[in-house]
């Protein structure tokens, strides 16, 4: 981990394993199947949701900074308690989760590199218990929404061409064959992609284990796209998650300063009325 | 307890990769089917063997699979 920008944002399985239950250490699972908690998971680890806790579940919205607030105490995060996230799908929803901490304030929090996956193939020990945190105090700063773009930002951005639109969904969401991934509802009214975006699905800045990619193999894999650093990123998917995921990546692992994560996404930009969708052409370029 | 006999094996369904991840915790076997891209769960299940929970998960991802509309780009 040492090539990437900042190696302290990942921990291994082998660091967890060793200080999962220190008493400054706060494990925790977000998946995208809340389910897979229940079956197994790290010992001591507790859970998020990421569909009823990390999201205002009446406004389509991240926490504000109050629920924040309330779900650290509730779980026994002190602003500074060390937060290990790690989850299902390589990471998807702790990096979702890591992002509303960095956006909220929260310094020190890691993700388990290889998340659940590698924990599971190594054959580790799991638990079905289910740790009851002792209620802490926390104060939030923020939200830092230098993070994140808003829809009328990614309209400006377009119309600038100030920044380069990722799109982190599979190619054949991205040209529109399909309106969400297979075997999942359709959510928007469209297919296609940003105009201008480039696809560069999620999936490939990991390894079959479920860990990141090297620095060296993340450079080239972005850089070849014409994401270097040099210009600002936005970053979009269907919900916001899987962009999180390249958000980490490429703020995190390549040290990229300017990149934002549009967690509005398809869901909004495929449902908006007079907006401009491109179709087809999964090497879309500028 | 400890994680046995983790297995992950690409499928294909309906003309759609499914990469299926099995595994044993206690007495119970563990499934999980994902659509290869993106990745996300179609199904989840258990069973006594790895063959039930598998069998499972695949009629499971079957059923949802066969709802997604292809379209022409």
């Amino acid at each position: 981990m040492a090539d990437y920008a900042h190696p302290e944002a990942l921990v291994s399985t082998d660091w967890v394993a060793q200080h999962s239950k220190d008493a400054n250490v706060r494990v925790v699972e977000v998946d995208v199947d809340t389910n897979s908690y229940k079956e197994g998971h790290v010992p001591g680890a507790i859970a998020w949701a990421w569909n009823t806790q990390l999201s205002d579940t009446v406004r389509r919205d991240i926490l504000n900074k109050h629920q924040f607030e309330k779900l650290m105490a509730d779980s026994g995060v002190s602003n500074t308690t060390k937060v290990i996230l790690y989850g299902d799908n390589n990471n998807w929803f702790a990096a979702w989760a890591l992002w509303q901490m960095k956006m909220y304030g929260h310094n020190d929090v890691q993700i388990m590199n290889g998340g659940r996956k590698k924990w599971l193939s190594e054959g580790r020990e799991v638990s079905i218990d289910v740790p009851a945190p002792v209620v802490a105090t926390y104060h939030a700063t923020g939200p830092d929404n230098s993070l994140r773009a808003f829809l009328d930002q990614v309209q400006s951005a377009l119309q600038a061409r100030s920044h380069l639109m990722v799109d982190v969904r599979s190619p054949q969401e991205f040209t529109g064959e399909i309106l969400a991934p297979p075997g999942l509802p359709e959510t928007c009214q469209r297919g296609g992609h940003i105009p201008h975006a480039r696809n560069i699905p999620w999936g490939k800045a990991c390894n079959e284990d479920g860990t990141f990619k090297s620095a060296d193999e993340l450079k080239s894999l972005y850089g070849g796209e014409g994401v270097d650093g040099t210009k600002p990123v936005i970053a979009y998917c269907r919900i916001g998650e899987r962009s999180s995921h390249t958000w980490f990546v490429l703020k995190y692992l390549l040290g990229y300063d300017k990149v934002l994560n549009y967690d509005g996404s398809w869901t909004e930009w495929g449902n908006l009325v007079g907006v401009p969708v491109e179709r087809g052409s999964v090497a879309a370029k500028a | 307890m400890k994680v046995e006999n983790f297995a992950e094996r690409k499928i294909e369904i309906d003309g759609w990769p499914v990469n299926l991840t099995s595994y044993q915790i206690g007495e119970t076997y563990h499934c999980k089917a994902d659509n290869v891209s993106p990745g996300a769960g179609l199904a989840r299940t258990t069973g006594a063997t790895r063959e039930e929970a598998e069998n499972k998960a695949i009629a499971r991802a079957k059923e949802l699979l066969r709802r997604t509309k292809r379209r022409e780009v």
